[in-house]
């Protein structure tokens, strides 16, 4: 299993963890990342200004693992439906295609359709396989619960994901989360948006919407949160302190991503999955699994 | 709120406009079930924020009470009304639609010009300045360079260089 690993913008700079723990983990699992430093953000800012550049954007970078004869992998809920959409509307519409491969010309480029892309995890629940995921779990993490987002464009639009989970009840991310001896565990409103899209547009609002749901977590005190989003974590993690002191409340609630808590269950220690630079320490947490080298 | 909706103000056009924007083309089979404001996380938190309202705006043709209102920039992206519509509207690809007639008749949101800004300098929505990625390679990460050229044209072409700062 080989990839073109598409970063987009928000993993390398705000979210090397998530990064880390990827690569980590795929490598132990055989699965190849092949880095691609041609890709460019993959096209969502735009979509809202123009429907034609965004296109064009995502085009580009679909065009680049084409040429290489990659399909792509994804860690960012945001660039996985850019590109995914961007890739279906092309893909159905030849009239269409022609016009953007008209101006991808200029720059050198030519979209084909060629290129699947899809998210980490859904590689992992999908093509690689949750049996064979099992027999790599070394630690089992017995005695964590998890409170599971899986965020909005993991599982939605629905209809360009093939349907491979229910985009109303998604069991996916918590079947990767309980194979790994830890217990994904259900909260209010579980499935909702964390806010991030209008984090620019209207702060307040936005951050209503995140801290609903920190309040939720809280409610059924989980261990931890687990996301597959570097947006989601800024709104849950790096959001949190600004809104406990917005909302005169206490969370302390770590934002894990789910690599990291595979990692661990795989046999790796904290610090090689990158946990020192989760903001929220995830300590307590730690502290709960067995077998973990106080390093 | 009281309001007087004057027919002779309202612009006819507007949904035929809608209609040829891509992701506008559901606008007319509404019904007005409300499922979509229903639905919404966003309206849960802020009363401005109703998709049926704007739905309804839209179709009677009050652009210009369309275009300049915040609400449009307001939706996260869900995509939940979407998913529930009975009607198939594709509402979250509709106030895609939407904004980008705002953008095209002169309404862009702050937020989007900043983000173009950072594109159209980095490739990227973030710069990846020499301290983040020597905390990459001491991560054991490979290094990231910025390749903003072909972006760069890609908004030459479709005239989005036009909000980049400078460019005007």
């Amino acid at each position: 299993m080989k990839y073109a690993l598409f970063l987009g913008c928000t993993i390398p700079v705000r979210a090397q963890n998530y990064e880390l723990a990827a690569r980590k983990v795929a490598k132990k699992l055989g699965i190849e990342f092949v880095d691609v430093p041609e890709f460019s953000c993959c096209g969502f800012p735009v979509k809202s200004v123009s429907h034609e550049a965004y296109l064009l954007i995502s085009a580009r970078n679909l065009a680049i693992a084409e040429e290489k004869g990659l399909n792509i992998a994804t860690l960012c809920n945001a660039c996985t439906v850019t590109l995914v959409e961007a890739n279906e509307e092309l893909k159905k519409d030849p009239e269409l295609r022609q016009k953007i491969n008209e101006k991808l010309r200029k720059i050198g480029k030519e979209y084909r359709g060629t290129a699947e892309v899809r998210h980490f995890a859904r590689i992992l629940y999908e093509d690689y396989g949750i049996d064979k995921l099992k027999e790599h779990i070394v630690r089992p993490l017995e005695g964590l619960n998890i409170a599971v987002h899986y965020g909005c464009h993991f599982l939605r639009p629905s209809e360009v994901y093939q349907e491979f989970d229910d985009p109303e009840n998604p069991k996916s991310l918590d079947e990767l989360v309980n194979i790994t001896g830890a217990k994904s565990i259900w909260y209010k409103e579980r499935d909702k948006c964390c806010g991030g899209g209008i984090l620019g547009i209207k702060e307040e609002d936005a951050l209503k919407m995140t801290k609903d749901k920190l309040d939720n977590i809280k409610e059924v005190e989980a261990d931890a949160m687990i996301s597959i989003c570097p947006f989601c974590s800024v709104m849950y993690e790096g959001s949190q302190k600004k809104i406990e002191k917005m909302f005169e409340t206490e969370y302390n609630i770590p934002v894990i991503y789910y690599p990291q808590l595979l990692g661990l269950a795989m046999g790796f220690e904290p610090e090689e999955l990158g946990y020192k630079m989760n903001r929220i320490k995830a300590k307590r947490m730690l502290e709960k699994v067995t077998g973990i080298g106080t390093a | 709120m009281e309001q007087v909706i004057k027919i002779s103000e309202l612009d006819r056009n507007f949904k035929y406009q809608i209609l040829k924007e891509p992701g506008g083309e559901g606008l007319l089979k509404c019904f007005a079930c409300g499922t979509c404001t229903a639905s919404c996380p966003v309206r849960e938190v802020d009363e401005k924020f109703n998709p049926r309202k704007i739905i309804r705006m839209a179709i009677l043709g009050m652009k210009k009470e369309v275009l300049e209102n915040e609400f449009i920039w307001l939706c996260a992206g869900c995509y939940i009304c979407q998913e529930r519509c009975p009607q198939d509207v594709r509402i979250t690809d509709l106030m895609g639609a939407l904004r980008n007639i705002a953008v095209k008749e002169g309404f862009i949101h702050p937020s989007f010009v900043a983000q173009i800004d950072f594109l159209h300098k980095f490739g990227r929505l973030y710069e990846v300045t020499e301290f983040d990625n020597k905390k990459r390679v001491k991560n054991g990460l490979p290094e990231i360079k910025h390749m903003p050229e072909e972006i760069q044209k890609i908004f030459e072409e479709t005239g989005v260089a036009k909000f980049v700062e400078g460019e005007q």
